[in-house]
């Protein structure tokens, strides 16, 4: 059972992923690609959760928390550059 | 583990990836197909975070139910998810709002009011005046 929810999970985050790599190379704005790599990363998370239930293991929870930080900090330092022009003024 | 409650354990397992994963298509599907940014910022933050919680909660009940024992390290990242899901959403609107730089360039904001960032009144000590009829 959990088998054929897992291949279905994949497939859906996997399309899900594309669905934010069109929208990063379509843009228009540069928020749009900004806000389309933090779903990316969102997605990269969910990716590596799916990938530790089906490996059952528990070392992918560590690469899945900081990925989450990076794209956090991704997000503000790209924001913070797009209204000030300068990310640490 | 009784054979039941690991079946039970398995189905729910399974329907919480299902229910995330679906959250998950539902956001970024969202963010590729609505019209304006402003409607765009809705769904991946929205959706995408409810998703990635979603799995979470999966692999917290499928570790659970084989180890016997609770994972806590899945909290941690709903946890910081779901704090820093609205910050970065405010300094994503706020960029596009500021990118803009003209008012009539942004899309309406569906209220009688304009938007708030470029509202002189919103600056001034009475928050309410930009509502009251002049």
């Amino acid at each position: 059972m959990i088998e054929v929810a897992l291949a279905i999970g994949f497939a859906a985050v996997g399309i899900a992923t594309v669905f934010c790599l069109i929208r990063l190379a379509l843009g228009p704005d540069t928020a749009d690609r900004v806000l389309a790599l933090d779903t990316l990363v969102t997605n990269a998370v969910a990716l590596i959760m799916l990938l530790g239930i089906a490996q059952a293991t528990a070392v992918h929870f560590e690469a899945a928390l900081l990925i989450a930080m990076m794209g956090f900090v991704g997000t503000v330092a790209f924001c913070k550059f797009v209204l000030r022009g300068d990310v640490i003024e | 583990m009784s054979g039941a409650l690991a079946i039970a354990g398995e189905a729910l397992v399974a329907l919480a990836i299902l229910v995330g994963s679906f959250f998950l298509l539902v956001g970024s599907f969202g963010l590729l197909r609505l019209p304006t940014f402003v409607q765009r910022l809705h769904a991946p933050t929205k959706a995408t975070t409810l998703g990635v919680g979603g799995i979470l909660i999966a692999s917290m009940l499928y570790f659970l139910f084989t180890t016997g024992r609770l994972s806590v390290h899945e909290l941690l990242i709903t946890l910081f998810l779901f704090l820093t899901a609205p910050v970065s959403a405010y300094m994503l609107a706020k960029a596009y709002l500021f990118h803009r730089r003209a008012e009539r360039e942004l899309p309406p904001s569906g209220r009688p009011v304009g938007w708030a960032t470029f509202d002189p009144a919103a600056s001034r000590d009475d928050p309410d005046e930009a509502l009251r009829p002049r």
